[in-house]
Order: C-alpha cells, then structure tokens, then sequence
C-alpha cells in the first residue's frame, strides 16, 4: 500500500512521463518474456484460447472464400512415392483390420437412397487415378497415387442433397471429421480403394479413404465406415482438438 | 526539425512508432509458434528449445489432446499472420506514400554501405538518431525485403494449391518452406544485430517510444555504434 501511495506522490512531483515510460517498457519486457520464455502458458487462459478459436472460425470463412474449382497440381506416376508414410493418432501397428466380404458403408442424413454400400457395388462404378501431393500439418509432403471414385459421382449416385453444408465420416478407429461441400465436389477428391496402383493396405486405411488433395492430410479419412450429408457442423477428430476445421491447401 | 520548448525533434513518425510497435509483438508470436510448428516436422535435424516457442504447455496438450502442442502454434501462427500483414501493410502503405522509405532508406550505395561498414567496424561510425547511415538503410531494406519474402513463401505452403502460381515461383511447396525457414533465420540474425546495438546505444529506445530526441546533443554525433 505505502509503495503505492510513494507512487502516487513521485507522480504529483511532476515525474509523471519518466514512471509512464519505464511502466510501458516494463509491461513491453513481460509481454516479450511471457510468449518467448515460458512456453506461453497464456494459450491455457480461457479468454485468449476463447479469441485464438474465434479467429480459427474467422479463418475458416477465408479459406472458403479463397477456395474454387481450380485443380490441384498434378505429377508424373514416377513422382508418386512407392513406401507411402502413413499417420494415425496411435500406433500403426493398432491400425483397424477390416474383413472386405461383410464391409458395408453406412449412409445417413440428407441422402436419398440410404441403402449401405458392398465393396463389390463400389468398386463397379467408375475410377480414375491421381498423382498429387499430400500435405501433413506437421509440415512434410509426399507425392502419391490414389485410386478411386469421384466423391461427387458417388454423391450424385446416392441422391445426396448437394446443396446441403456438410459431408461427414466415421471411422473404424474411431476417428471422425467433415468437410464443406465445395470440396467434396471438388473434380479431385476422391473415394479411393488403392495406394500406388495397390488395394489400400491396412495402414492406408483398408477399404475405404477419402482423398482430399485440397485439404491437409488429416482431413483425408482413412477407415471409413459411415458417411453422412448435414447442414449441422460436426467437427473432426483433431478438429475438435484445436486444428484448423476448413485446413484447405 | 521543428525543436521544441524541451529542445527535442521528432525523429520517428508516430506511424512508424506504432507500427514499430505492433510489429514486435506480431514477429514474436511469428517466431515462437513458427518454431514449435518446426519442432513438430524438422527440415533439418534440430529443434528448439520448447521453452522459446509459443502453442501451449506441451505436456497438458499430450494429455488433453495427444498431441504436443501443436495445435495451440497453429492457432497463434495463424491468428499472428493478420496482425503481421495488416500492421505490415499500413507500414508499407505509409511509407510509400509520406514518402518515409524515400527520405530514411534511400539512397544506399555499395560504396557508401562499404564506407558505412568498415567505419562500424573500427567503432569509428557517428550514430544520429532519426537519420540511418548506409549500414542501417542496408540492413532495414533488407528486413523488410525478408518480411516480404516470409508473407509470400507463407502464403505458398499456406495454400500450395489454391495460390499454386505464387508456390512455383519460389520452387514448390517443398522448397518454398525451406526459404520460409531461411527468411525466419536472417530475421533473427536481423534482429539480434538490431538488439545489439540498441544495448550498445539505449538512447534509440527512448526515441522510438516518444518519437523525440534531444535536438542539441553532440554525445549523439560521437556515439561509436551504428
């Protein structure tokens, strides 16, 4: 108390501009030490977590604006690797093993025809190949070839309501995402059944991954048994944890 | 200059000052969480240290989301990406059209910056506050063309397919985050320099504060660092 009726005293002397400098650097060096020195506990206050999601939201409207039909780049089949890496959020030995013969694809939501999908009946309709980029949010990036479906024949087929907002997935493992509709419409994404010209092993996500070459890596599902079209945002798995939802490239 | 009843001039524009400012704190928060962000996929074998860089505390982010914090740098690179480019561009904008850039940065010569070099060298360059000699007008033009460089390349791994033009003219998205990674470094290095000698010369923070300097004052003129 006494420090700061001293304070107080030193101000009426006159010293007012002196303490006011030495108070702004002062607060300007904690600011400094506090985000480079302590790891930055402040992202674990609630207020500035509360305005970092904001303005991932914020962020995700841009992105939606920025984003168009334009293609991705494409690469020569000698591009794509051979030894794809593959991620999930635990062990890859863990990885889910999925019996094709009894695999349905479970639909839900604004689809007009919700009958579950065989392998057999997906595989009959018509495929093509990529060779693009997959960007991890981690940072690396590997080149790859994927076969499969357009998304968008596949939506059409079922009678997807396509004006609806979202396209939603759940996996064998657990995981879970969505995707707007602009890029599951998008020419190259993809329902792939093979990696370098190769049924998707089990770590690439045996029967069924979404190739999304205009998202980042974790928002290409892998495992993928139930499918829905929603107006309601649903998340993701890593999503829900922070990462960016739109994460267009 | 306009000298004052106190018997200082304005040296810094108030624009500059505040952007000055904003800066610091947006090329902090870049900085940190671009180095966590590193730390999670480095191009060469190193990390930094977790406790310089910015995402949360990473052993409550490894319980709560599996994760090592990642996420929180993201969000904070990020979010520091729109105070750094709107900040950088009311600098930008300011100092083009005051005519700033062309009265503080310009012109610098080769042999003007040789002759500026080699006097800091041997301890024997005058510092002026408000007026850059060819070292300074080097190394400020320089930085900035880096920050330029830091906004283009991360706009190329931002959005390798959406701003694909952009990502091929610094070589793919690839390469384009190794010159991301080159730009960080030279910022630093800018910046450690930069620090340098306002220790080496403190009366330059006061002036970047206030704007003001003590318009007669030849200890400035003598001062040995640039």
């Amino acid at each position: 108390m006494s420090a700061i009726k001293d304070s107080k005293d030193v101000l009426r002397q006159g010293a007012v501009r002196t303490i006011e400098r030495r108070a702004f650097l002062k607060q300007g060096l904690s600011l400094g030490a506090l985000t480079l020195l302590t790891g930055c506990d402040v992202t674990d206050q609630d207020s500035v977590q509360t305005a970092l999601n904001a303005i991932s939201r914020w962020n995700d409207r841009v992105q939606a604006t920025l984003f168009s039909n334009r293609l991705v780049p494409t690469y020569p089949e000698s591009a794509a690797v051979k030894d794809f890496r593959s991620n999930q959020y635990y062990g890859e030995d863990a990885v889910p093993k999925i019996e094709g013969s009894s695999f349905k694809l479970g639909l839900s939501g604004l689809i007009d025809n919700r009958k579950p999908w065989t392998l057999p009946e997906l595989y009959a309709l018509p495929q093509t190949s990529q060779v693009t980029r997959h960007v991890c949010v981690e940072g690396w990036s590997m080149i790859g070839k994927w076969t499969g479906v357009p998304f968008r024949t596949f939506l059409e087929r079922i009678g997807a309501d396509l004006s609806a907002k979202y396209v939603g997935f759940e996996c064998a493992d657990g995981y879970y995402s969505s995707i707007d509709m602009a890029s599951a419409l998008h020419p190259q994404t993809l329902l792939t059944f093979k990696i370098s010209d190769e049924t998707l092993a089990p770590k690439y996500g045996y029967p069924l991954k979404l190739r999304v070459p205009t998202k980042l890596g974790f928002k290409n599902p892998k495992w993928i048994t139930a499918m829905y079209v929603t107006n309601r945002f649903s998340g993701g798995f890593w999503e829900d944890r922070g990462y960016n939802w739109f994460s267009g490239i | 200059m306009n000298t004052d009843e106190r018997g200082t001039v304005k040296v810094h524009p108030g624009v500059v000052r505040v952007t000055h400012w904003i800066n610091v704190v947006a090329i902090a928060i870049m900085i940190g969480s671009g180095w966590r962000i590193w730390n999670s996929s480095p191009i060469f074998d190193f990390s930094f240290p977790v406790a310089a860089t910015i995402g949360g505390d990473p052993a409550t982010s490894q319980d709560v989301h599996n994760e090592l914090g990642l996420a929180g740098a993201l969000q904070w690179h990020f979010a520091g990406m729109w105070l750094l480019v709107v900040n950088g561009l009311v600098y930008l904008v300011y100092g083009i059209w005051s005519g700033h850039f062309r009265h503080a940065l310009f012109p610098v010569s080769p042999s003007a910056f040789l002759r500026d070099a080699l006097a800091a060298l041997t301890f024997r360059l005058p510092h002026r506050l408000g007026v850059y000699n060819a070292v300074q007008k080097a190394l400020y033009l320089g930085v900035l063309l880096a920050g330029i460089v830091m906004v283009l390349t991360g706009l190329s791994i931002w959005k390798p397919g959406q701003f694909q033009e952009l990502a091929f003219v610094f070589g793919g998205y690839d390469t384009a985050r190794l010159i991301h990674f080159l730009g960080m470094s030279a910022i630093v290095l800018f910046l450690v320099v930069h620090i340098a000698l306002v220790i080496i010369v403190p009366k330059t923070l006061p002036a970047m504060i206030t704007g003001r300097a003590a318009a007669h004052a030849p200890e400035i003129l003598q001062e040995s660092a640039g």
